[in-house]
C-alpha cells in the first residue's frame, strides 16, 4: 500500500464528517433559499427584503462597530504588552484581559443581561458613586448591549493573537525608533501595527463570523425590534415553519461573511503584487 | 537605558500609577463585574429594584435546581455524555487524520487542512437549521448521537488542528530507531509516538470538551426539546425571567471554562503551539 492512499484512508472519515455535516446542509441552505414551493425563484427573497432590510443593514452595523472596537482595544492591549516598560504593570494586564476568552456566548449573554439592564450593577454603581442621578439610569440590553456583549467576548481572543504576533517581532527596529525619542503611540501605529496587520485581519474576520453566527446574544440581550439576522432566521423556523425565508437569511449572512474576506484576500494581493 | 529617558525620577514612576490605576480598574470592573453579578445572582433569594445588593442570601435555588425536577441534573448528565462522546468521536477521527497530516505525503495537503475550518468560517446557523431537517427525516433529530455528530462536526477542527501540530512536534527519528530495532509500524505508533503526542492531544480533547459543553446553537435545533442541555436550560430559565436558575446554569458552564483558561498553557506547550495550522 502507498503511503499517499494510506495517508488519503487516514484521512477520509474525518473529512466525511465535514462533508455531510457541513458542507452538504450548507449547498441544501443555497438550494432551498431560491425554491418557492417546489419550484425556483426569487420569492424567497423578495419577502425577506420586504420584512427583514431593517434588521440586515442593523446587523451589518452593529457587526461593523463591534469589530472595528474590537480591532482597537486588541491593538492597544498587545501594544501595552509589547510596549509597556513597567513589568508590574504588564503582568497586571497580561493577566486581566484573558478572563472572557473561554466564556461561552450563552453565558456572556446571561451575565450582561443582568449587568446592563436598568436596575443592573453598571448602573447601580454609577449611581452609588454619584456619576448619575437614579432617574438617569437606562438599560443598556439594546443595539449596544450587543456591541459590549461581543466586544467582551471576542477582544481577548483577538488580543492574544495580535499580542503573540507583536511578541514574535524583531525588538530591533522598536528600540532604535525609541532611543530616537518617538512616543510609544508613535512606534506602535507606525512600526508595530503595520507589521502585524495581517494576523489582525485574520482574527478580526474569523471574529466576524462568529458574530454573524451567534444566536444566543442577540436572543438575550436584544429580543426586540430590529434586531440581528440569527434572531430572524430562528424566529422563522420556529414560528413559521419557513425554510425558505430562513434560507434565504442565511445565504444573505454567507454572503456578506465572504465579502469580508474577499475584500481582505484583494487587499492582501494587491499588497504582494 | 530606555526608562531613564522617559522617566526622570521615582516620583514621575510613582505618578504614572495613577493613570495605570484608573484604567486598569475600569478594565476589571467590566471584566470582573459581570461575572460578581453573576455570583450574586445564584445566592441571591430577594432582590428586587432599586436595591443596589440582594435583600437576602441563600442556597435555595441550588436546591430547586439540584432538586429531581429541577431540570439539572438530567441537563448536566445529558451535557456531560455528549460531551464526553463527542471527544471520543473527535479524537478517534482526529488522531489518524492529524498523524497523517503530520508525518505522510498528502496531496491537497493544506487544503484539508483548510476543509476542517470551514465550519467555523461560514455563519453556521442555517447549517443546523437544514441539519436538524435532514436528521429529522432520519430518525437522528432529538437524539444524543445526533447532536454528538453535530458537535463533532463543530469540535473537529480544534481536534485535528491541535492533533496535527502534537504529532508534528515528536521527533519523526524516535518513531524511525523504533522500526529499526524491529517494531512493527502499528507497534511504534502505539508505544513510541502516540504516548509523545499525548500532552497535545489532551489539549485538543479539553478543547473539543468545552466546545460541546458550550455549544448552543446546533443543541437548540438538533437537541430540543427532547435532548436537555445546560445552555438550554440556562436559556429557558433566563427567558422565563427566572434569573437565579439561569445564573446557576451559567455558573456551571462557566466554571470548566475558566480553570481551562488557566491551564491551557500547561498542555499546550510552545512547541505544538507553534505548529498549530501549518
Amino acid at each position: 500500500m502507498s503511503g499517499r492512499f494510506l495517508g488519503l484512508l487516514l484521512v477520509l472519515p474525518a473529512l466525511a464528517v465535514i462533508a455531510f455535516l457541513f458542507i452538504l446542509p450548507l449547498v441544501m441552505s443555497a438550494v432551498g433559499a431560491f425554491q418557492v414551493e417546489g419550484a425556483f425563484g426569487w420569492g424567497n427573497f423578495e419577502k425577506t427584503f420586504d420584512l427583514y432590510t431593517k434588521d440586515i443593514i442593523f446587523s451589518v452595523v452593529i457587526i461593523a462597530i463591534s469589530t472595528a472596537l474590537i480591532g482597537l482595544l486588541s491593538i492597544a492591549i498587545g501594544g501595552y504588552l509589547t510596549l509597556g516598560e513597567h513589568p508590574v504593570a504588564v503582568a497586571i494586564l497580561r493577566w486581566l484581559y484573558r478572563w472572557p476568552m473561554f466564556i461561552p456566548f450563552i453565558v456572556v449573554g446571561q451575565v450582561l443581561r443582568t449587568f446592563l439592564s436598568k436596575s443592573g450593577m453598571m448602573n447601580n454603581v454609577a449611581i452609588n458613586l454619584g456619576l448619575i442621578a437614579p432617574i438617569d439610569a437606562t438599560s443598556f440590553l439594546d443595539w449596544r448591549g450587543i456591541v459590549i456583549a461581543f466586544v467582551w467576548k471576542q477582544t481577548p481572543f483577538v488580543a492574544l493573537l495580535v499580542a503573540g504576533a507583536m511578541a514574535s517581532l524583531n525588538r530591533d527596529t522598536i528600540e532604535a525608533a525609541r532611543n530616537l525619542g518617538a512616543s510609544r503611540l508613535r512606534v506602535l501605529i507606525e512600526i508595530v501595527v503595520p507589521q502585524v496587520k495581517m494576523t489582525l485581519t485574520v482574527g478580526l474576520i474569523l471574529s466576524f463570523v462568529t458574530m454573524m453566527s451567534v444566536l444566543s446574544v442577540p436572543l438575550m440581550i436584544n429580543a426586540q425590534t430590529p434586531t440581528m439576522l440569527t434572531a430572524d432566521i430562528a424566529f422563522r423556523v420556529n414560528s413559521y415553519g419557513d425554510y425558505g425565508v430562513a434560507n434565504a437569511l442565511g445565504l444573505i449572512s454567507l454572503v456578506l461573511a465572504s465579502s469580508v474576506a474577499w475584500i481582505y484576500l484583494r487587499a492582501s494581493l494587491k499588497e504582494r503584487a | 537605558m530606555m526608562r531613564n529617558i522617559s522617566f526622570g525620577g521615582g516620583a514621575w514612576s510613582t505618578l504614572w500609577w495613577i493613570p495605570r490605576g484608573i484604567i486598569f480598574g475600569l478594565l476589571a470592573f467590566f471584566i470582573f463585574g459581570p461575572l460578581f453579578n453573576l455570583v450574586l445572582w445564584t445566592v441571591a433569594e430577594k432582590w428586587y429594584f432599586p436595591h443596589s445588593l440582594p435583600l437576602q442570601y441563600g442556597f435555595s435555588y441550588w436546591e430547586k435546581v439540584f432538586a429531581p425536577r429541577g431540570g439539572a441534573i438530567e441537563s448536566l448528565t445529558n451535557s456531560l455524555i455528549v460531551a464526553v462522546l463527542t471527544v471520543v468521536v473527535s479524537l478517534l477521527l482526529a488522531i489518524p487524520t492529524g498523524y497523517a497530516l503530520a508525518r505522510l505525503k498528502l496531496p491537497f495537503r493544506s487544503l484539508i487542512l483548510l476543509a476542517f475550518l470551514i465550519p467555523q468560517a461560514f455563519p453556521n446557523l442555517t447549517v443546523y437549521v437544514n441539519i436538524a431537517r435532514i436528521f429529522y427525516e432520519i430518525g437522528l433529530n432529538g437524539t444524543v448521537p445526533g447532536v454528538v455528530l453535530v458537535h463533532v462536526s463543530h469540535g473537529l477542527v480544534y481536534a485535528v488542528w491541535i492533533a496535527t501540530a502534537a504529532f508534528s512536534a515528536v521527533d519523526p527519528e524516535l518513531e524511525q530507531a523504533a522500526r529499526n530495532i524491529g517494531a512493527a509500524p502499528m507497534r511504534a505508533f502505539f508505544d513510541v509516538t502516540l504516548p509523545l503526542a499525548a500532552p497535545g492531544l489532551m489539549a485538543s480533547a479539553i478543547f473539543v470538551f468545552l466546545e460541546s459543553l458550550d455549544e448552543f446553537t446546533g443543541s437548540y435545533f438538533v437537541g430540543a426539546p427532547d435532548v436537555n442541555m445546560l445552555p438550554l436550560l440556562l436559556y429557558t430559565a433566563g427567558s422565563g425571567g427566572n434569573y437565579q436558575i439561569a445564573s446557576i446554569t451559567a455558573l456551571l458552564l462557566l466554571v470548566p471554562s475558566l480553570i481551562f483558561m488557566m491551564v491551557v498553557e500547561r498542555f499546550l506547550k510552545a512547541d505544538v503551539l507553534s505548529k498549530v495550522g501549518h
